[in-house]
């Protein structure tokens, strides 16, 4: 094989550090190498056209370019020798950017590494033979996992271009966090208003079809044709026939049911609908305080309901979905701010979160709308806001900015204001971060207009003080230690991943960060990808985001998965395993160990051998470490080919 | 109010020495005021605590080691315990209070014949012998007439002894003060 090499200098990325100069000469005494090269961009178009050219002049048969990391640009190289005429898979990259000048200075050890790395490609270029890519057929049907505002964009977006869409959501109503808000900023519009009319498409819409009180079991195959295990939770209800009508709730004698939808403000009854704008509005039993289900006496609700839908037996029920896409809007989840002592660590009552005093100033709330405060039900005259509670903090791990926090907290002093005219808010804060399309002027609304005292410093201490909690912080630009006696303290607590995050991560196959946020394919250029393919990410399952980037995330999620469907068969990566028939002694090994079940048992000619299912199978190499007959071997990375690459390196 | 040039007047030698003696990475400190927040001392303090940190990160020698705050500072710890990037801030202003006293700022001079006398007394009794203390610092200061007003309020509850009681380990105090004395010769 004629090969060529091309080293690249990127722009003084490598340059600055590895005499590239010096590796093409060293690469043009290397067997097979017949050209060798230093270029300033090899990306570039001129740096591509080289490539082509050299291809061409010098009839090679498979090319080296040693740039950056494969993941950055093995595509774009692909792509230019296959437009040369070459095979994609007569083609391999040497990693000197990453691997080499970004983390050593020594010149003269880095151009030696650079070498060494060059070596090693051009040994296993030798070794590769042309892989041809399989079509195959896909399901032009998407899953959305998540039914907050992220997800239902999603799903309307794909559902508008014609797609049919499964949402699967963990509660029983759709609308998430969003739907909890009373106002949004800095609009100061209605939340249900805006996101009721989205809800209620959803449950119209005919190609979505609704999961609720639902969760994601098991997720099998791969993008195109992935197979979904959905567990449809026991709602002790019959939703076909139930019709919402709300007299079970009334009549329920159980009233200390947990309210989640209300951030446990209140109480609900056992058999509950979260809210009244409820999507689908269906009752479903809470087993953990249902007197029935826990002591068999009771029953009222099946008593009551005109439709008898209420059933006791029912059990847990799994269904299968076929998908070709996954678009996963999975959310975020309040911090557990009890790990502050200095706050009260929840043991005054007029300590709330944000989400809490949220649900307080709906008027579908607990409380109608009204600020009350939950030890007395009195109306509380200086209410304290605290930010940053479980952000920007090491020490309780949570070191990141939550994003919205500084927004939501102007909104609901401007909200108090509007609520008891005769009140006054307090904002600690340490900085005002308000960078959205007219969130700053949003803020000084809320000082100039609304007279909130932001005060610059943290608190550090909170104690009871007759009926009032006595707030003691620090006003850094004056310097001092300042004290507020408070009526109601509220926490603008930070989200942080959403509750089994990462598990589902797992059944995704796809990685997260070390809070449990999901990782996009690249921080700048592929912020709804995944590296799993046909895996797409919308909203805050990605990090804290507010309402608009959530949507717009939504929609960026749907276009992506409408790019994908464009095409009616998709080409399988041939970097797969395959069996040698000849060798295989059918021992299973390699089927026990497969993580993707891609290997099945055959029969040939009477005796059991392994097959290998392409489409199934990820590359990921195990069956090829087990295989004891070195029977399986992974294409473009068989055992061969490394020790070609161990070879080079370890010649002296 | 005097302006301050931030480049000619940063002591990068002070910055380093407080970070290499303290253990703490002065640039984590983000001014949130937590510290100043939680310190039980800040009404009695000329310079809060976070303002102790700001100064120090930007090398302001002169005005943190003449600091009162230094010397008042009880080494509680609320500012450790609570600081969000888990800044020893008390170790600094330990720290900071042996700087002042190797280089001679010591704060104002009844400070630092208060400090003399404390420990002095800490040395031959093997802790603190109250009497002996106010009359040494009495005798040092001339204030006659300072905390005059807590006696009527200890006498009676037996809190003040006119010899030093004997304790157990005084050796091992005196020792303690022995190391500190050939340590600090090296």
């Amino acid at each position: 094989m004629k090969i060529g090499v091309f080293v690249c200098h990127c722009g003084s990325n490598i340059e600055a550090t590895v005499d590239t100069a010096a590796v093409a000469a060293a690469a043009r005494e290397f067997p097979g190498v017949v050209f060798a090269t230093d270029t300033m961009y090899t990306c570039s178009e001129p740096g591509q056209d080289e490539i082509v050219d050299a291809i061409k002049e010098h009839n090679l048969g498979g090319v080296v370019v040693a740039s950056c990391t494969p993941r950055m640009h093995e595509q774009t190289f692909r792509r230019t020798v296959e437009r040369a005429g070459l095979n994609k898979y007569l083609f391999e990259m040497a990693n000197i950017r990453e691997h080499v000048s970004w983390i050593g200075k020594d010149r003269e050890a880095n151009t030696n590494k650079s070498v060494d790395l060059v070596r090693m490609a051009t040994e296993k270029l030798m070794r590769n033979t042309a892989l041809q890519s399989k079509k195959f057929d896909i399901n032009k049907r998407v899953l959305v996992i998540g039914g907050g505002v992220a997800g239902i964009q999603a799903a309307l977006d794909c559902a508008d271009g014609g797609l049919e869409v499964v949402m699967v959501e963990k509660t029983s109503t759709i609308g998430g966090k969003m739907a909890k808000l009373d106002k949004t900023f800095p609009t100061v519009d209605c939340s249900s208003c805006i996101l009721g009319p989205r809800m209620v498409d959803v449950a119209q819409h005919p190609n979505i079809t609704l999961y609720a009180y639902s969760e994601i079991e098991e997720i099998n195959g791969y993008v195109g044709n992935f197979e979904i295990k959905v567990k449809k939770k026991a709602t002790y209800v019959d939703w076909k026939n139930c019709t919402g009508c709300g007299i079970c709730m009334d009549k329920c004698p159980s009233k200390k049911a947990r309210d989640t939808f209300n951030e446990e403000i209140d109480f609900t009854k056992a058999i509950n609908i979260p809210f009244p704008q409820a999507i689908p509005k269906k009752a479903k039993i809470d087993p953990e305080f249902c007197t029935m289900l826990k002591k068999g006496k009771c029953g009222v609700c099946a008593k009551v309901c005109p439709s008898g839908c209420i059933d006791f037996e029912m059990k847990d029920e799994f269904v299968t979905e076929k998908v070709g896409a996954i678009v996963t809007a999975t959310g975020f989840d309040l911090f557990d701010w009890t790990v502050y002592g200095e706050y009260g660590g929840g043991r005054y009552p007029d300590v709330i979160t944000s989400l809490q005093y949220e649900r307080m100033l709906s008027a579908s709330g607990p409380t109608g709308g009204h600020i009350k405060r939950p030890s007395d039900g009195k109306e509380p005259k200086d209410v304290v806001f605290i930010q940053c509670v479980g952000s920007r903090d090491k020490s309780v791990g949570r070191p990141y900015c939550t994003g919205f926090c500084c927004m939501y907290t102007a909104k609901q002093a401007i909200l108090t204001k509007d609520h008891l005219p005769e009140s006054q808010s307090y904002v600690f804060y340490m900085d005002i971060r308000a960078t959205g399309k007219l969130y700053d002027e949003f803020t000084r609304r809320a000082m100039e207009e609304y007279d909130t005292n932001y005060i610059r410093g943290r608190v550090s201490m909170i104690y009871p003080k007759g009926d009032k909690l006595l707030v003691r912080g620090a006003d850094t630009l004056m310097g001092t230690q300042v004290e507020v006696d408070a009526d109601l303290v509220v926490l603008a607590v930070g989200a942080e991943a959403s509750v089994g995050a990462s598990e589902l991560a797992e059944k995704l196959r796809i990685s997260y960060d070390s809070y449990g946020f999901y990782m996009e394919g690249h921080p700048k250029l592929k912020p709804v990808e995944t590296n799993t393919a046909g895996v797409y990410l919308a909203g805050a399952c990605q990090g804290p985001k507010d309402i608009p980037s959530s949507v717009a995330q939504g929609s960026a999620a749907a276009a992506k998965v409408l790019g994908l469907f464009s095409k009616d068969q998709l080409e399988s990566d041939p970097q797969v395993s395959i069996v040698d028939i000849k060798r295989c002694i059918g021992c299973g090994k390699c089927i026990q160990t497969c993580p993707f079940g891609a290997i099945k048992e055959i029969d040939f000619r009477g005796m059991a051998k392994a097959d290998v299912i392409e489409t199934i199978c990820q590359g990921c190499g195990i069956c090829t470490s087990t295989c004891p007959q070195g029977a399986v071997q992974l294409q473009h990375a068989t055992d061969n080919q490394i020790l070609s690459e161990v070879n080079a390196l370890c010649q002296f | 109010m005097k302006v301050v040039n931030i480049i000619s007047s940063y002591n990068s030698e002070f910055v380093e020495q407080v970070e290499e003696e303290s253990g703490q990475k002065l640039n984590l400190c983000y001014q949130c005021g937590k510290c100043t927040a939680g310190c039980p001392y800040t009404d009695e303090y000329d310079i809060s605590v976070s303002q102790i940190m700001r100064l120090t990160q930007a090398g302001q020698k002169d005005k943190v080691l003449q600091a009162n705050s230094l010397w008042l500072c009880a080494t509680c710890e609320s500012c450790t315990a609570r600081c969000p990037n888990q800044i020893d801030v008390a170790r600094i202003m330990d720290v900071l209070r042996h700087m002042a006293r190797r280089e001679g700022y010591s704060g104002s001079g009844r400070v630092k014949t208060f400090w003399d006398s404390f420990l002095g007394s800490v040395k031959s009794n093997g802790r603190v012998f109250e009497v002996g203390l106010l009359v040494n610092y009495i005798s040092h200061t001339g204030r006659f007439w300072t905390d005059i007003g807590l006696g009527p309020k200890v006498l009676p509850k037996g809190k003040i002894h006119f010899k030093p009681t004997e304790m157990q380990g005084k050796k091992e105090v005196e020792k303690i003060f022995m190391r500190f004395k050939e340590e600090s010769a090296k």
